[in-house]
Formats: structure tokens, sequence, C-alpha cells
């Protein structure tokens, strides 16, 4: 007879499994200075490497000459695309289905672009090498705008065929990327012309950059004896990583070893595959020594990847009661001088066409064109799932905007066109079969917790007030209700070049009862070693402090496409579920043997098989995992572990109701955000404490975005928010206090029911803020200003609208 | 970023320093906090081949009010002048100033020194040192002489200090009555967008003195006389404080950049510096 | 360049480093005595990743050279608590979710420590105003605030129950 104390919610709460606010298992080391990130890693030997940049946008490269360079003491190369073109490096391909520079093959196409890469014994040598490399360039003509670009006789991409196809069909122009077209134009265009009501409006969201704290970097070590290449680098898919590097180097893949070791932050930043890399990897095979590239801010700024740069042209139709009928959207968007987007392949805009947003449209259509342009390429999903922030920001502006010309309350115009609880799985005009929701239940929430009709009242005696002189200041309320697409996702859709976007767990379970979990994902400060272990504890019965999680070694970890565009949780966190149900289904037959009875006569209870019946005859799972890899029992092997690799049936869609409240005075343009409620439904909630805080960082990068954070460029190419200086960035003053709330709408095909929350903040968030801008104008008659709204664009909305006398 | 090769020098006394700048002429410069010219350095916009530093030179140090005047040593870093009871006292308007100033760490390195001899316009020290009306003490080959701060700068970059001289302490009268540093900035850690300093005093309800400085908003700092003048033997109603600003304006030539256009900068220091003749006025 | 010998106490520990003149303090740190504690995020004294305690102030180390702090005493985040003996601040930011990549925690919780000593009683809005040197980009700062009150109060509690 076993002892049957704890009871059943004490052996619960002993497991720290899903629901708990369990405290960070990575803290440890990261407050004690103990983590270990690229910059961190000295190998015996190692060079460092540097690059010569562009100072122009666009210019021929006539010579470059190292001679100064190679003799000053301490440099050991200089390489240019000369030395790289004999390996065919030169050039490597982007994740979009283009190819990029490596090293400048006889042209610049972006102010910062990499032309040579100096190798030194240190940093401060290398530094001074890159000074010595003489470049001489003949200047061309500068495209900023991608609308003159489609114009524009300059040619930028000369490499390209002008009248062949390019990755996704036909270019109408040299300086044209693609045209991908979705849903019924015909259609659509038909509702326009016959719909009671019709809002136009062209919403830029504007060239930004995800900007992590940590810069990114990589190690190569060439190991030549044994034939092994290992890469240390800033990596938010490493096995891609690993994969890439194979079909580049011809290095056969079992001899690759990639490692994302700690990562500071990537926000979509690290997904991409930079000269860099492939520079320190050359250069290790060359000097047979490893190799450390790691960028300063500037680079980061200037040449890896930015995000957004949308120019979104809309139309949207309703009945004169406010039923939206029609949804039209035409999208330009400036990818820089390569396409170098991380978009799934067949998705050229990635998710954008999520842009019926929360709502339920019968026809739409979505046409973008991608164009070249003589900046930095990139375009990646800057904490949001491939251009959902874009479609996100596109319909929320667009509803606000419907409002004005229907002269009715935005929350209102919302309520009514939510899709409802009872058409969920719901299939959008626009192709996606959203999986749950309950967005009425969650807008009520949202607006009375804020007194939403209080406010609406102390803003119309504002503005009165304001009439009468009595104030400066503005009040905005800014209302978003967003709904997101996360968790690419199926294979049979999504693939980053080539390679299906599953994900995947391993977990071992040791003889003695704890365990080590292995996935495909890599964290960047989600806290994936914290919650995946409370996936795992909740699923087979072991405490999460007895899991240890890994990521981020290819030579360990099973494969998988990497953390980015909330999929870890979706995707690696399903693997993780079914992994651990395998091994559940094993200890099942372990505990029944163990047991003398039938394996359909035991049931699961917290942390242990027992009896039906009987519960006091009972095998916890450490009894059973000792059991399995002591005991020879018939018909089973030894043995407790299992591996999942999960392929998604559909994408999950998180949703939320942010409700931001802003003063803005109207003679500086300064604002005050005065409060934010932000409400997540995320599905099944793993650590509450991991998704608040997510929620605080994800609103305060939309803060930045919407408030000041951009890279913008002079009619020359110079970029001029190159530092944290002009790159806004906000400290802890400027942040305000976030009220987070939620809602529970379990996925209902995702294992645990869960969804993703990291970027619902910034997709949500974006918008929210924004939305409070034109808010507090809208008495005076603002339909649509741009962001970002940092002082000086506020200021000239009010002086435009005639607020300065 | 990694600056270039320098030779570094850490005299203890002044004329040791004098002595190297003499020897290596523009190819030495001075360093006190180092938060502009560092980054610079390590930019490789600033070309120091010579590089002396001062932080032991102990004449440099020190906050003293006496008979109505205070002196601050050039070394005097914006940290000092924040904890600094004699300052809170003699000048409350230098201590507010400070607390606007970049960030915690860059005020505990940042010094009074470098901050108005560096002759950035973005600065804070020397708008304020117009309206203070201070006293700069430069010390040299040919010894030391002091310069109006009014007639201290040039053009961006440029002071009346020569290559060879060292700012070695700032004077002035320590203030009465109100006074405001209002500053507008995108955020903390930033440059101005536009900053106005004003000192009044107040005799019965009339302004009996008024100095108006304004700072980030030409390639020099700009004392509006004109402007305290507007005010001058007003009761600063509405329409003094608008003529204040009409004269402002008439002095100030502030450049485009990301914080704004021009046009954009002239009705915000506008703005700021009503609101600073209002809290200074509130306190006179 | 003639390199200099540089007297440097970190962590209570004398070091002789040779070095010359441009190197970075950050560097120093990083590489010569192998404190990876102190992050480099911005270069430019903007972001406080790699700040450090230094003869009493918070310092922005990849903004000084380290010549300039020769005779100095320094201490870095692996200074301020040990794994056996964790300060208050490093507990509380665990305890409280004040971080999460971990880039800035070092540089954070180096400059809430120097904040503490010269408030020890600091109201949120102190708080924000103190650490505003130091960026983060993961956590809104929310929970950074929270660990930071978190930590005066307990050190004051502590320091009252002493008395």
């Amino acid at each position: 007879m076993n002892d049957m104390t704890p009871d059943r919610e004490e052996r619960k709460a002993n497991l720290k499994g899903m629901g708990c606010a369990r405290k960070r298992v990575e803290d440890a080391r990261f407050t004690q200075g103990k983590g270990n990130y690229v910059d961190d890693i000295s190998l015996p030997g190692m060079l460092h490497g540097d690059f010569v940049r562009s100072p122009y946008a666009h210019a021929r490269v006539k010579s470059i000459n190292i001679d100064a360079a190679m003799a000053l003491d301490g440099v050991v190369a200089v390489l240019t695309a000369k030395d790289l073109e004999p390996l065919s490096l030169h050039w490597m391909p982007t994740l979009a289905g283009d190819k990029q520079m490596v090293l400048a093959d006889g042209k610049v196409l972006f102010q910062g672009q990499e032309v040579a890469f100096v190798v030194a014994k240190d940093r401060y040598i290398a530094a001074d090498a890159v000074e010595l490399v003489e470049v001489e360039y003949e200047e061309l003509p500068v495209i900023v705008d991608p609308f003159k670009s489609l114009e524009s006789d300059v040619v930028l991409r000369e490499d390209l065929d002008p009248s062949a196809d390019g990755a996704h069909g036909p270019r109408k122009h040299p300086n044209h990327i693609f045209l991908w077209e979705v849903g019924d134009k015909g259609a659509t265009e038909a509702v326009l012309d016959e719909a009671d009501v019709v809002a136009e409006e062209t919403v830029y969201y504007h060239r930004t950059h995800p900007c992590p704290l940590e810069p990114c970097g990589s190690v190569a070590s060439m190991d030549k004896v044994n034939g092994k290449l290992t890469l240390y680098g800033t990596f938010q898919a490493p096995h891609v990583v690993r994969t890439v590097a194979s079909l580049l180097s011809g290095i056969e893949e079992h001899n690759i070893r990639v490692v994302s070791p700690d990562i500071g932050g990537g926000f979509g930043n690290k997904v991409g595959v930079y000269p860099g890399y492939v520079c320190s990897i050359v250069a290790s095979i060359v000097t047979g020594v490893p190799v450390k590239w790691v960028e300063d801010r500037m680079e980061n700024l200037m040449s890896t990847a930015f995000a957004r740069d949308y120019h979104m042209h809309g139309k949207i139709s309703a009945t004169k009661e406010g039923k939206i009928t029609g949804l039209w959207c035409h999208t330009t968007a400036d990818h820089g001088a390569f396409d170098a987007c991380a978009d799934p392949t067949k998705y050229p805009a990635g998710f954008m066409s999520i842009c019926t947003g929360s709502y339920d449209i019968p026809v739409a259509y979505l046409g973008v064109d991608g164009v070249y342009t003589n900046k930095a390429p990139g375009g990646v999903a800057y904490r949001c799932s491939f251009r959902v922030t874009e479609a996100a920001y596109f319909i929320e502006r667009m509803i606000e905007v419907l409002a004005i010309e229907l002269n009715m309350d935005a929350a209102e115009l919302r309520r009514i066109n939510f899709i409802k609880k009872d058409q969920f799985p719901y299939n959008s005009a626009l192709g996606w079969e959203y999986d749950s929701g309950d967005y009425h239940t969650a807008w009520d929430k949202a607006l009375e917790a804020v007194d939403y009709d209080g406010l609406r009242k102390e803003q119309a005696e504002r503005v009165e007030a304001f009439k009468r002189g009595e104030t400066r200041k503005l009040m905005g309320v800014g209302l978003t209700f967003f709904t997101e697409i996360v968790g690419a996702g199926p294979v049979k859709n999504c693939d980053i070049l080539g390679m299906g976007m599953f994900d995947s767990c391993e977990i071992r379970i040791h003889p003695t009862g704890s365990a080590i979990a292995r996935l495909g994902t890599i964290s960047q400060g989600q806290g994936h070693a914290t919650t995946f272990a409370q996936i795992i504890a909740s699923e087979i019965g072991i405490p999460a402090d007895s899991i240890t999680i890994e990521e981020g070694d290819t030579d360990t970890a099973p494969y998988g496409l990497g953390t980015y565009g909330s999929r870890s949780t979706p995707v690696a966190g399903a693997a993780t579920a079914m992994a651990g149900r395998k091994i559940k289904a094993k200890a099942q037959m372990i505990a029944a043997y163990l047991l003398e009875v039938h394996d359909d006569d035991v049931e699961f209870d917290v942390d242990r098989f027992a009896v039906k019946g009987a519960p006091e005859r009972f095998k916890t799972m450490k009894d059973i995992a000792y059991a399995a890899y002591n005991q020879a029992i018939p018909g089973v092997e030894p043995g407790l572990e299992a591996v999942s690799y999960y392929d998604p049936p559909n994408m999950t869609y998180p949703f939320g109701a942010y409700i931001c409240v802003m003063d803005v005075d109207v003679d500086t343009g300064t604002t005050d955000i005065r409060q934010f409620y932000a409400l997540d439904d995320c599905g099944t909630r793993i650590n509450p404490m991991v998704i608040e805080g997510q929620v605080h960082g994800g609103l305060t990068e939309a803060l930045a975005i919407a408030m000041g954070q951009e890279i913008a460029y002079d009619e020359m190419g110079n970029c001029k928010t190159a530092t944290l200086m002009d790159f806004f960035i906000p400290t802890a003053w400027e942040t305000p206090h976030y009220t987070t709330d939620h809602t529970t709408t379990p996925s209902p095909h995702h294992p645990i029911g869960a969804k993703g929350v990291g970027e619902s903040p910034n997709v949500g968030g974006v918008p929210a803020f924004s939305n409070a801008v034109h808010d507090a104008f809208r008495a005076f008659g603002l339909r649509q200003s741009h962001m970002p709204h940092d002082h000086w664009r506020i200021w000239k909305t009010a002086n435009d609208l005639g607020l300065h006398g | 970023m990694i600056p270039a090769s320098f030779e570094y020098y850490r005299p203890d006394n002044i004329a040791a320093a004098l002595a190297v700048l003499e020897e290596h002429g523009d190819d030495a410069r001075v360093i006190a906090g180092g938060h502009s010219l560092i980054p610079m350095m390590k930019l490789r916009m600033a070309d120091v081949p010579h590089l002396i530093d001062l932080q032991d030179v102990k004449d440099l140090r020190g906050i003293k009010v006496a008979g109505g005047t205070v002196t601050i040593g050039a070394m005097v870093t914006q940290a000092e002048l924040i904890s600094s009871q004699d300052i809170a006292q003699a000048a409350p308007i230098m201590h507010e100033a400070a607390l606007q100033i970049a960030d915690p760490q860059v005020r505990y390195m940042g010094t009074v020194g470098g901050n108005i001899a560096n002759g950035d316009p973005g600065n804070d020290l020397p708008g304020l040192m117009q309206c203070l009306d201070a006293t700069l003490t430069v010390v040299g080959p040919n010894g030391e002489r002091d310069i109006a701060a009014r007639e201290f700068y040039e053009a961006a970059y440029m002071t009346a200090r020569e290559d060879d001289e060292i700012l070695t302490k700032v004077s002035f009268a320590a203030t009465e009555g109100g006074y405001a540093y209002e500053k507008q900035k995108r955020k903390i850690g930033d440059y101005a967008t536009a900053a106005a300093s004003v000192l009044l005093t107040k005799e019965g309800s009339t302004v009996s003195t008024a100095s108006i400085a304004m700072t980030n908003l030409s390639d020099v700092p700009v004392f509006s006389e004109e402007a305290g003048a507007a005010l001058q033997g007003s009761s600063c109603d509405t329409d003094a404080v608008k003529a204040a600003v009409a004269a402002m304006l008439e002095d100030i030539e502030p450049n485009e950049d990301n914080r704004g256009p021009v046009e954009f900068k002239r009705h915000v220091a506008g703005v700021i510096l009503s609101r600073a003749i209002e809290r200074a006025w509130s306190r006179a | 360049m003639t390199k200099h010998h540089i007297k440097l106490k970190v962590n209570g520990t004398e070091h002789d480093v040779l070095a010359e003149p441009r190197e970075l303090l950050i560097h120093t740190l990083r590489e010569q005595l192998d404190l990876k504690g102190p992050h480099v995020g911005c270069e430019t004294s903007h972001c406080g990743a790699c700040t450090v305690d230094l003869d009493g102030k918070s310092v922005k180390a990849c903004t000084m050279f380290t010549v300039q702090a020769a005779g100095t005493d320094i201490t870095t985040i692996e200074g301020i608590g040990t794994p056996d003996a964790m300060h208050v601040l490093q507990e509380a930011f665990r305890e409280h979710h004040g971080l999460q990549c971990g880039f800035c925690t070092p540089g954070m919780i180096t400059r809430a420590y120097r904040l503490l000593q010269e408030n020890p009683t600091p109201t949120e809005e102190d708080v924000r105003f103190g650490i505003a040197g130091n960026l983060c980009r993961c956590t809104g700062y929310q929970n950074i605030v929270k660990s930071v009150m978190a930590a005066a109060s307990e050190l004051n509690t502590a320091k009252e129950a002493a008395q």
C-alpha cells in the first residue's frame, strides 16, 4: 500500500507545470554576468574580422587597393569579392529567392554595404586596417523612393536579366521584384463600386529596425585536421544556418556544427544570413584558425535586416449602418537593394493577407508590389509573424478612417463587424482559416476595464475646453483589436529555403526520474528553458525543476526551423507535448507491468499511473523511469525517451484588445501616455509571469516604433538614424506603466491549446499608440498622418489642422 | 568602433598640461569626462595623436561660493553639481539644468569644463552660462585670462579659447529671484530640441531684471538681450511674454535635423521660452 | 604606441594590466580580465550595457580608456554577488522577472546597485530616472522597476533589523 500524501493538488503544485508563474531558470547566470553570448566566445588563436563598408548608396567600385592594409603588422588577410568568386561565395542566396552580394561585386547598392573583409590579430588592428583599404568609387544616381524607382531609367540590379521572371513571377520593370496578389479583385472592386460608403486612405508603415541590444556576430572555426567547421553565432534559426552553410560551402552537413549561444534579443534581426557570417567562415577556412566577426551598432542599424517600409493604399466599403462589405489594398513594398525578406517561400509579402483583421469581411483583394531601392536589404518580421504588424496596422487604421467616414464610434464599428464566436473556424476572404476566437467577450471586457464611455465623455469635455482656450492638450483614446496569425506553419504551405516549417523536441528521461529535452528552436530571452519544462512537467508528471532544456546546438538538438514569428510555442511547444505523450504511452505500459494489471487498467494522475478505481496502487514517474532502465519488461524496449517532429495542421490565431489613453500637447508635439490596457488571448497560458513580461516588452517596442523609431535616409541614400542618439529606443523614463489582462480561448488544434504571445503586443501595440494620436485630433478633422509620431510630426499635424492659431 | 592610436599624458598640474599642449600644438587635446570626445575618436571623426587627461589636476576641481560669487572648477562633474548644496542654494538653475543633461552615467563623468569648452551647440551648460553672464577663465602659455561667456562662442565647435589654452574655471554671481531651465528633448540622453534658461528678479509686481538664453537653436548658444529687455519693467503678463518670445526668435537660427525642421524648432523655442518664463516668474 | 602598465583594483583584486592608451576599459575587463558580464551594446554611451561601478560612480566602460581608469577601484556584476551569496538585487530581478535576454542585465543591476547606495528609498519615479542610462529591449522596464523597488525595500528591512 502506497502512502497517499501529499494530496493531488500538492503534487500538481510540486510539478510547477503549465499555468504556474515559475521563476526562470535562465536568470541565475544572467544576473551574475555569466551568460555566454557570441562576443564572449574566445578560442585559441582567434582572429578578428572587420568590414570596409561603402560610404555611398549607389556607386561603381572602380578599384580596391589592399596593399597598405596588408602591410600593417598584425593583418592576416583582406578579402574582396575577387577572393570569394572562385568559391562562388561572392554572392549568396537570400531567404526570398533573390541573391545578395557578400562583398561588393563591381558596385555597391546601399550605404554601409560590405566591400572588403579585413582579418587581423585583434579588433584594434583590424579597425586600423579598414582605414587603410583604398577603394575608388564612381557615384551613381541614388533611388530612395520605391515609386520613383519603378519609373526610373536607372537600373539598380544590373546582375538580373530585366526581361526574366523573378522568384515570384513576372517583373514589370528592372527595379520591380514581384507582384503578389490574393483574393478576388474583380468582385472586390464591384462591391466597392456599389457600396453606400467607401473610405480610402494611404497608410504608410515606415522603415524601422529590430535593433536587439546585442548586435549580430559569429565565430567560425574550421578544424582542418578533422574537416569540421564549427560556427557560433547570433542565429534565430541555427539548423537552417547549418543547411545553408553546407549548401554554400560544399562542406557536408555532418561536418558542420552550428551553435547559437545565449542571444541578446533577436526580434527578427537574427533570422537572416549576413555577409559577416559568410566572411568569418571563409576567413577561417583560409587562415585555418578561428575568426570572430561582431558588428557594431552603426553596422547593425545600417546593414542588417530592416523591417516594414510598406506603403499601403486601402479602400474599405460599408453599408450606411456600418457593416463592412469589402476591403481592397495595394501595397508598394520597399525591399531595398536585394530581396532578403524573411518570409515563407510561397509568401513574398508574408502574411500580409491577414489584413482583413478581426472582421467578417465578405470579399477582399490584396496586391503587393516589391521594389528595389538603394537601401539596406531585409524586410524581417520585427517582433511579428511575417508582415502581420503591417496588416494589423493597415486594417486598424482603415477601421478608424471608416468610423470617421460613417461618423460612428470606432469601438461600436469594430463590435458590429467582429467575426462571431460561432463562426469559428472562420475562413477569411483572403484564404486563412482562423482557429478560434471570442472577440466580443474580450472587447466588452476591455471597454469596461477602462470605462470607455467615461473616457469618451472626458475627451468631449477636453475638446470643448480646448476650443474655449482653457487647455492646449488634447486627449486621444487609441483602440485596437488585433488578430495575429502565428506558428508557421503547416509544411504544405510554409517553408524557408525549401525546409518545411515543422519543429521538434526530443525528451530523454534519466533513470532517476529527471530529464533533458532538446528542441529545434532557440530562446533569445523568451525563457524557453523555463516554459518548455513546464509543458513536459504537466504532460508526463516530472517536476519542471528536474528537467533541463537545451537548444541551439545542431550536433545535439533535433532539426527545427527556429524561433521567430511566435512559432516556438505553437510548433515546438506542440512537439514537446507530443514527445511527452509518446513517453507517457510507454510509461503506461511499464506501470501496468509493474502493477500487474492490463495497460488499460491504469490511468495517469498528475505524476503517476494508478490502477483505475484503486488510486492507492500506483507507480510514480520516478518509479517508472527507474524500471525503464533497470528491469526487463517483456515486449518493451529499455529506456524512456521520445522525439517528435510536429507539423502543425494550421496556424494559431492569438488576438487581443488594447486601449491607449494619451494626452497630446499641440504646441510641442509631446505626448503623455496616461493609461495603457492590454488584454491578450493567447489560448492556454503556460507561464503567466513570462506572458506578462512578453507583453510589457512588446508594447515598449511598439511604443518606440509608433512614437519615434525609424530608419530614415536622405536623398543621397545616407542613413540618418544610425546611432542610438537618433534611433529611438525609449528609456524607463519615457515608458509608461502597462495594465495587462487576458481571456483564454484555447486553440482547438494545438495539443495543449496554446497560441503564442511574444509578438502580439507589438502587432497590437503599434496601432493602439498610433490610433491614440490620431484620435486626439479626430474632432479637428484628422483622417490620417504618418508614423513615427515624434514631436515634430505631431506638431505638424496640429499645425496643418490650424491649431496653432 | 575603435579609436586610432594616441599617446596619453596625465599631468597633475596645469603647467605640465600646457607644456604638452605647447609641444604638440594641434595634435594635442585635453580630455575631461570624455563623453563627447571619446565617441568622436571611436568614430574616427576626431584625430587626437596626443591626449592629455586632466583628471589629476587638482586645481581644476572644487565648487566655491564666496562673496556672492560662485566659482566652479572645470573638472567638476555634472553629478557633483547636482549633489552640491552650494549650487542648489547659490544657483538653483544650474542644479535644474544639470539634471537634464544626458543620463546618470554620463553625468558622473561629464564635466562643467568639457560641456562648456567643447563648443557643441547641443550642450546645455553653454546656454546657461550666457544666461548667468558667467566669466570663463582660461590659461595658456601667456598666462591666465578671463573671457565673458557671452563672447566665448564663435561657431559650432569654435570658441575664443585658443588651442594652446585650457579652460580652468567658470564664475558668476549667485542668482537671485526666479529661475527655470526648460528643455524639450526626444528622450533622456538626447540633446535639446529647444531649451531655455531664464533668470528673473521681481520688484513689487514687475520684472526688475531678466536674463534669457537658448540652447541648440543656432550653431552657438544664444543670449537674447532683447528678450530679457522685453520683460523688464513689465508685470510678466501675456503681452510681455509674447514680446520676449518675438525678440528671442529674432536671435535664433536653428538648423533642421532629426528632431525636426526649422519651422517646428522656432515654434517650440517660443513655447519652451514662454513656459520657462512662466515658471521662473512663479518662483520670483 | 607605447603600452602602459596600469594598476586596477577590480572586484577586490589588484591587477596590473598592460594596454596601449586607446584600449577601452570594456575590452580590458572582458578580454584581459575575462570579466564577460559587462557587455557592448551601442558603443556610443547610450545603452549602458557596459556599466561598471568605478570609485563609486556608475560608468559606461565603452567610453573610457583603461589608462584613464588607472588607480581606480572597479566593481563589475561579477563582484556584486557570488553564486553562494547573491546580492539582493540579483535575487529580486529573478523574483520579479526583471530580465529576459539578459544582455542588459549586468549593466542594469550594476547601475541599480549604485542608485540604491545613493538613494536607499527611491520612489518609482526616482528609479525610472535613475536607470535611464540603461536601455532594455525586452522587458519594457516595468518589472525592472519592480525588482529595484523590491530590492530597496528588502535592503531597508534588513538594515532596520540590524539596528
